[in-house]
């Protein structure tokens, strides 16, 4: 397989400097046809966007209050004035996993986000300088990845408060260690191709040829790895709720709702479990769907040049 | 092959000297600075202005990362404030218990998961495939602690046919002779390795399915079982050795979860009070241990990958 590949891979990508031209806008129009073809994907963009309507814009046509306890109404069960019922301090659920949802988006979305650049960064500085750099810079992910993740993340959030910017960060802090890997390895092949040689007897920078030639072309596996870190961030966050370590009341998020219904289960008050915790699979399933059409859809642009 | 295993081990000894280094940072990070994290919140300031000096804390960084890196070559990893006890004994005490249900889970999740996986690939696109592919990934986007408690709430409190529990016991043997309250522990640590595992054995015998050795042994006559067994599951029992090594650190993670859900005596549990009573020794103690385990861990999957698989050490 790989000898078939191989004399393609050789010969210059079709305007690959410049990702933005005309030949590299069809491949991406490609990889979105594939990706639409993905009948999960699609399923799984659905799920996102109701998520992130519902958990936005939901709270502007549901008002409920989601600041003071209201200890005579609760655990009622659902009802017209409540639609999802009420938990153990009388908050409404369904206004609630509204609420709750827009923190652990959040925290999903910017710790992938922080993740990605840091990785990025870390991995194509480490890949394209090569040598004693990259070594020291590889070892060092190769140590915090050694560590169970969740056993960083307990301690750092025993030492900060756990706050949702705090906990953003401390998970980003465990999860940009793939991403670095995967971009400084893709770094390696493309720091030897004609164009970036080019550009070095050219006189550019390095930090200009990162920029300007090795991250348009490493967008793909970046974007693959952000996908999945969401998911990952937001199962990280709602492990850490039920840990006792997780943003404290009245912030919510769906993995602290869950692990509070959990406490009713025996009592059968199922709205105190299954809204959040299916909403905690559906979104986290939805972003591996997309991540898995995402990686095909790239393999299909790597076929292509 | 042994300028590769050299260069490996060179690598993981500098892999476990950047673990100690990322443990001393935090400790160093630790509010009231080493000396009161490690003494705990009720010692006295004049103790904590003995142990500074006692142990070298108002000494320069690097001769503070000196000693402490001597105390761990010693086999000293501090004292445990909250349980009164050495964090060495702590370790002895609770780190194979854990050993035992990740063991477990790991027998079971690979004994699981290669068949399945490979039933995916033969059935590619079909019914099943899509049905097994749909389990797992529901198995890994569903939050252990959930998980396990669903379980408890099947198995335990409706069908009455398993304790709630997990076995209780400071030595191998008392957990190991209550195997009825293992079941529900080892299941729910086995049922996110198996959705990771299945998926990864599915996609590398799609990819073998392909391959020319697996043509040829048809070409030759082979019957499908035969193909199956004798050349695809021996091909893709390999990348099996990888993925435990690269693993591990995630499952110790769930380990941590299902521990504490089924009170489950293993160090996940100890970390997990460790961590609510801010018990620093023991959490810094059993990071170190911990990571040099995984550490070692994963390059003895790589030797025995150079070992077993000859296109590693010339590639």
């Amino acid at each position: 397989m790989s000898l078939v590949r191989e004399p393609d891979a050789a010969q210059p990508v079709p305007g690959a400097p410049p990702a933005g031209d005309a030949g590299a806008g069809s491949v991406w129009r490609l990889i979105w046809q594939v990706f639409l073809q993905n009948r999960l994907a699609v399923v799984g963009l659905g799920i996102i966007a109701f998520m992130i309507l519902f958990c936005f814009v939901g709270p502007l046509l549901y008002h409920t209050n989601q600041v003071q306890i209201s200890i005579l109404q609760v655990t009622q069960r659902p009802s017209a004035k409540h639609l999802l019922g009420t938990d153990n301090v009388g908050y409404d659920v369904l206004g609630r996993l509204m609420l709750g949802g827009q923190s652990s988006l959040e925290v999903g979305f910017a710790a992938a986000i922080l993740a990605s650049v840091w990785g990025t960064a870390w991995g194509a500085v480490a890949g394209y300088a090569g040598g004693w750099l990259d070594a020291v810079m590889m070892r060092v992910v190769d140590s915090i990845l050694a560590i169970p993740y969740l056993l960083v993340v307990l301690i750092l959030a025993t030492i900060f408060t756990p706050t949702v910017p705090v906990l953003i960060i401390v998970i980003a802090m465990v999860s940009w260690l793939v991403t670095a890997r995967l971009v400084r390895g893709e770094t390696l092949s493309l720091r030897v191709r004609d164009y970036v040689l080019a550009a070095k007897a050219a006189g550019v920078r390095g930090r200009w040829i990162i920029v300007r030639h090795i991250v348009p072309n490493v967008i793909g596996t970046i974007v693959v790895a952000a996908t999945f870190s969401v998911a990952d961030a937001i199962l990280l966050l709602a492990a850490l709720s039920y840990l006792g370590l997780g943003p404290p009341p009245p912030a919510a998020n769906w993995g602290g709702m869950l692990s509070n219904g959990l406490n009713y289960v025996y009592d059968g008050y199922w709205w105190l479990v299954y809204p959040a915790g299916l909403a905690i699979v559906l979104t986290v399933v939805a972003f591996n769907f997309i991540g898995d059409a995402l990686r095909d859809a790239l393999e299909v642009r790597l076929r292509q040049r | 092959m042994i300028p590769y295993i050299a260069r490996r081990i060179v690598q993981a000894i500098f892999v476990v000297l950047g673990v100690t280094i990322i443990v001393f940072i935090i400790l160093r990070l630790l509010p009231g600075g080493p000396a009161r994290a490690l003494l705990g919140p009720r010692a006295t300031n004049q103790q904590v202005q003995e142990f500074i000096v006692a142990n070298g804390y108002n000494k320069p960084v690097w001769i503070q990362y000196g000693t402490y890196l001597g105390h761990l070559i010693h086999g000293n990893l501090g004292f445990s404030y909250h349980y009164n006890q050495t964090v060495d004994s702590l370790l002895a005490q609770d780190l194979p218990k854990t050993a035992v249900l990740v063991g477990l889970s790991y027998l079971i999740s690979i004994a699981v998961a290669i068949p399945l996986g490979i039933l995916q690939a033969v059935r590619r696109n079909k019914p099943i495939d899509y049905g097994l592919t749909g389990l797992s990934f529901i198995g890994y986007s569903m939050p252990v602690f959930w998980l396990g408690i669903l379980l408890i709430l099947i198995f335990a409190v409706n069908l009455h046919w398993l304790p709630p529990e997990a076995p209780q016991g400071t030595t191998i043997g008392a957990i190991l002779s209550q195997p009825s309250g293992l079941v529900l522990p080892v299941a729910t640590l086995s049922i996110i390795t198996i959705a990771q595992f299945s998926r990864f054995m599915r996609s590398s015998a799609i990819e073998n399915l392909v391959q020319d050795y697996i043509r040829t042994a048809r070409g030759n006559g082979l019957s499908s079982g035969a193909v199956l067994f004798r050349h695809l599951l021996r091909n893709s029992l390999l990348p099996i050795i990888t993925l435990v090594g690269l693993s591990l650190p995630a499952t110790l993670s769930g380990a941590v979860i299902t521990e504490s859900v089924f009170n489950y005596p293993g160090m996940g549990l100890l970390l997990w009070t460790a961590a609510t009573v801010r018990d620093y020794p023991v959490m810094l103690g059993f990071t170190v241990v911990v990571g040099a385990a995984t550490v070692v861990g994963s390059l003895l999957a790589d030797i025995l990958y150079a070992v077993a698989d000859p296109r590693v050490r010339y590639a």
